[in-house]
């Protein structure tokens, strides 16, 4: 079977505040750092995963990211996908 | 007749909930470990507070996925009373037997202090005991209890009457001053005060009692 690669790309919604997010922005304003408007906070997964085609993974990331990786509630995600290019392995 | 108290890698409460049920206040009370899925004479469940599973991805998140929650649904279903202390509060929002979430205190401290509630509603079993308003003292200890819901949810709790306790200053950022919540069938209370931590006079308080006494009674 194929392997697949995926970033699966979590942040907290716009609605919600990220209080670690503003604690940083505020530190990169002492750093010097000009024009900062926004800085929030995420997580980045990377995964490998074995699936019969692409549909196959995309439907199996998309429940993984929805049921698990990301909290709906509070999170949005983003999930992007490539297949591992086996000419190299 | 008798409280389970369940053990999750990473609870930390799980001792102070049994000292306090069968300790303080003489209720029987076993551990059930979070493989286990046989809740076969218990009347009542506790989700202890603590770091289940290293509170890794998101508080509460992988110990959703323990067998003993799976069984845990069918008996909140059956009518079961089932109470989440601080990460079982976590954790039962995860599971969705409670609506909203609980996110990163707003000052980003761990705040670890005994704060002023007051009860925000009597309707359930959990609060009978008190009067409507009456203020209780209560130890915290999070760094993520800051209650989160959309206004849709919002309103259907006040709706409900679902709020079942609030600070009465506000220490985490959570919206409306929320620090319990039920269901609306009232047998499920996620709260992230320590109810167990407040037993005992020579421990500072005995607020917590009834609500703990709450789980075995009718």
């Amino acid at each position: 079977m194929p392997n697949f690669n995926a970033k699966v790309q979590v942040s907290l919604r716009t609605s919600v505040l990220d209080p670690a997010g503003e604690a940083t922005k505020s530190a990169a304003n002492k750093l010097g750092i000009k024009g900062l408007n926004k800085l929030r906070i995420g997580k980045a997964i990377d995964i490998e995963i074995e699936a019969s085609d692409f549909e196959d993974a995309k439907t199996q990331l998309e429940l993984l990211s929805d049921r698990l990786l990301a909290n709906p509630v509070i999170e949005d995600w983003t999930l992007e996908i490539s297949p591992v290019d086996s000419s190299n392995t | 007749m008798t409280v389970g108290i369940v053990v999750f890698p990473g609870s930390n409460c799980d001792r102070d909930v049994y000292w306090a049920t069968k300790g303080c206040l003489g209720l029987s009370s076993r551990f059930l470990w979070h493989e286990s899925t046989d809740l076969d004479g218990l009347e009542a469940i506790v989700l202890p507070g603590g770091f289940s599973y290293g509170d890794y991805l998101r508080c509460g998140a992988i110990a959703r996925f323990a067998p003993v929650l799976s069984s845990l649904i069918d008996f909140v279903k059956n009518g079961g009373k089932v109470l989440g202390i601080c990460n079982g509060f976590q954790i039962l929002t995860e599971l969705g037997l409670l609506p909203g979430a609980l996110t990163r205190n707003q000052n980003l401290h761990f705040i670890c202090d005994t704060v002023p509630l007051f009860v925000s509603s009597k309707r359930t079993k959990w609060f009978e005991s008190f009067q409507s308003g009456q203020e209780l003292y209560l130890p915290i200890a999070h760094g993520e209890g800051r209650y989160q819901c959309s206004s849709d949810i919002l309103k259907k709790l006040q709706d409900d009457d679902s709020i079942a306790l609030k600070y009465s200053k506000n220490p985490n950022g959570s919206i409306c001053d929320i620090a319990g919540i039920t269901n609306k069938e009232g047998n499920v209370l996620g709260m992230m005060p320590h109810p167990e931590r407040a037993c005992d006079e020579e421990l500072g308080g005995i607020d917590g009692r009834n609500i703990l006494q709450a789980l075995l009674e009718k």
